[in-house]
């Protein structure tokens, strides 16, 4: 017998209502820490706190007029970018050829890649700074560059094994076959075909080495701070609503990034 | 006309286990060749070794006398169809054909023009706009067919290109790609493990067992001349009966074998009758106890258009005989009588277990 007209399950809502509540929760934890600094740099006051008892956009002003978080913008944005471009391509390449070659060089290779995701960030910090304090990369671009790419390198690598996974190796020998060398038969068919994984790898190594401070508080400095530097520090020594505003910005141009690759993504996949 | 190619002495190991063991063969330009064995014989290694996917250890391939072995796989302008077509999926028919034209530089024009007689030639012209997800499995067969052959390669090579249809695509298919080779003329290594197909499509079947080959013949030599009781149990119904090789000659149950072929026995080599239930027959001189077997009837079924009369050999050994509804002055027989077969001296096979 059915004690309501047929759905799926015959649970109420009403028997549902924990999930609703854990749901809510999940959704409570997850999201509001992340959106609360929004509201906070529309403050009027000279701290940071939460409710703001008066509302401005000085904040903005700051941040938009001072020479010194602008040029820690450029930093960041500069080593982001040249990090996207080297951890895709090394990544990318990286786990092809894990996923071409079977065996016990496939495991170690898949197993070197991953190591920087294991070590403790503060570990590999430390080291990077050790390693580049020998070789003069501190506080040079080159330096923080090659280190987001290797923090980078292990998500490229795992986006585009999964991509991989699901892929048709045949297509390439057929390829071959048809006249391609080997080279060409990646770009023009497996690489297309892989491209979502590519560019969500890309996207990963790109907010890898923006969001990055640990790193970036051992080995750069100066002219060379980026901007979650300049922002730590900033937190520690003065904590004014600046960082409340840049972090609103960053949360805006994280949706807007994501939301446009998704667009992208979506109308590539109709194509 | 060019296509000829000569295999020498290929051999191939994994580790310990060798794939290929000193595997020679010669293609006729324009022949079409089967590799026919079972599942792990060595047929895809062998022409992974043509297409250049798979480095033999030592041999040599030759294609109209020039070394192949050497070439990489994009360089020995062969056409290759795989068993699961691997199709590009982000590009359409048509693009998937064109693919080879646009690596070799045709101009648009001539790629439009051959795209379609390739396309013409499969009777998929009409479908070149579609995107190959919306294909049947058929149709994804001829259009890798048209891939393969649209830039005229020297050779065609097919890795059990029909194993994934079902069984009413795939007999048509095959007529199909034998009417296309008449058609061009272009030598074909084909593989397959249904021994059928493999009769159905070839000039000539090399029989693969083990990384070796253990016959090559045209069908109805490996058919009617098995060389070894490998061949003979993988073509066919087969059925082997045990002969006694006696001072007085052949007999089978008894009863005298007059053979086709002499019987030369080698050092304790066994001889095996190789019975083709299609080549027992019903009638026979009653008096005449050669090549007679008397047998009894275990089983009738009726099929519509045959019955199915299952027979149990003296020593035990059942076979299958079709019978057609109909044969003048014979009984059908019934279950648990006893039946009479003949075997005409031209079709008796003997083989031995040695290879
Ligand atoms: N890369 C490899 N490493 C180790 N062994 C291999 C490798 N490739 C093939 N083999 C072995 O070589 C033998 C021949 O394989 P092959 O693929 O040629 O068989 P096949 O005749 O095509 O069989 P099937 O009908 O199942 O396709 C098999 O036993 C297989 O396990
Ligand atoms: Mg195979």
């Amino acid at each position: 017998m059915l004690s309501r007209p047929a759905t799926q399950t015959q649970i109420t809502h009403l028997q549902r209502l924990w999930l609703y509540v854990l749901v809510g929760l999940v959704f409570l934890f997850l999201i509001v820490p992340c959106l609360i600094v929004i509201p906070m740099s529309f403050s009027g006051s000279k701290y940071l706190e939460f409710p703001p008892r008066t509302w401005s956009l000085q904040w903005y002003e700051a941040y938009l007029g001072s020479p010194e978080w602008r040029a820690a913008t450029f930093v960041s944005l500069r080593a982001a970018l040249l990090t996207t471009l080297f951890a895709t391509t090394l990544g990318t390449i990286a786990a092809y050829g894990i996923a071409r070659v079977h065996g016990a060089v496939s495991s170690l290779a898949r197993g070197v890649f991953m190591l920087p995701m294991l070590v403790p960030l503060i570990l590999l910090a430390i080291g990077c700074f050790f390693v580049y304090a020998k070789i003069g990369l501190n506080g040079t671009t080159t330096g923080l560059v090659l280190a987001h790419t290797m923090l980078a390198l292990p998500f490229v690598v795992i986006a585009v094994l999964s991509g991989l996974a699901s892929y048709d190796m045949n297509q390439e020998r057929v390829a071959q076959s048809l006249g391609a060398s080997r080279p060409w038969a990646f770009l023009t068919v497996t690489l297309p075909q892989i491209r979502l994984s590519v560019l969500s790898g890309a996207l990963f190594a790109f907010v890898t080495s923006f969001d990055e401070v640990v790193i970036a508080l051992f080995i750069t400095g100066g002219q060379n701070a980026t901007l979650t530097r300049l922002m730590f520090a900033n937190i520690r020594d003065q904590i004014d609503p600046t960082v409340a505003a840049i972090s609103s910005l960053l949360i805006g141009l994280s949706i807007l990034l994501l939301v446009g690759s998704q667009l992208l993504l979506r109308k590539g996949a109709r194509k | 006309m060019p296509g000829k190619v000569e295999i020498r002495n290929i051999r191939k190991s994994y580790g310990s286990f060798v794939a290929l063991d000193d595997v020679s063969l010669d293609i006729a330009p324009g022949e079409f060749l089967t590799l026919l064995g079972p599942s792990g014989s060595g047929k895809t290694t062998l022409l992974n070794v043509l297409a250049g996917f798979v480095r033999p250890d030592s041999g040599s391939i030759t294609i109209d006398g020039t070394e192949f072995l050497t070439l990489p796989p994009h360089k020995r302008n062969l056409g290759m169809v795989f068993q699961n077509y691997a199709l590009f999926p982000h590009m359409s028919v048509g693009r998937n054909v064109g693919y080879p034209l646009r690596l070799r530089g045709v101009s648009a024009a001539e790629i439009e023009r051959r795209v379609r007689d390739a396309l013409d030639l499969v009777q998929m012209a009409h479908l070149a706009d579609r995107g190959v997800d919306a294909l049947s499995g058929g149709q994804r067969q001829r259009v890798a067919l048209a891939r393969a052959i649209v830039f005229e390669p020297s050779i065609l090579l097919m890795d059990e290109p029909l194993s994934a249809l079902d069984k009413k695509l795939r007999e048509h298919m095959q007529l199909e790609l034998k009417r296309l080779h008449d058609r061009l003329g272009t030598t074909t290594v084909y593989v397959t493990h249904d021994q059928r197909e493999a009769l159905t499509l070839s000039d000539r079947i090399a029989v693969v067992n083990g990384g070796r080959i253990a016959q090559l013949g045209t069908p109805d030599e490996i058919y009617d001349r098995p060389r070894n009781k490998f061949v003979a149990d993988f073509i066919g119904e087969t059925r082997f009966l045990p002969v006694e090789h006696g001072a007085s000659g052949l007999s089978l149950y008894g009863r005298p074998l007059k053979v086709r072929d002499e019987w030369k026995s080698l050092t304790g080599d066994t001889p095996w009758l190789v019975v083709r239930p299609e080549r027992l027959r019903w009638h026979g001189e009653e008096t005449d106890a050669a090549n007679r077997i008397d047998a009894e009837t275990t089983g009738v079924i009726y099929q519509g258009d045959s019955y199915l009369v299952t027979v149990r050999m003296p020593d035990g050994v059942e076979i299958d005989l079709r019978r057609g509804p109909d044969i003048a002055g014979k009984e059908l027989p019934q279950r648990g009588q006893p039946v009479h077969l003949w075997l005409d001296r031209e079709h008796t096979i003997l083989v031995s277990d040695k290879p």
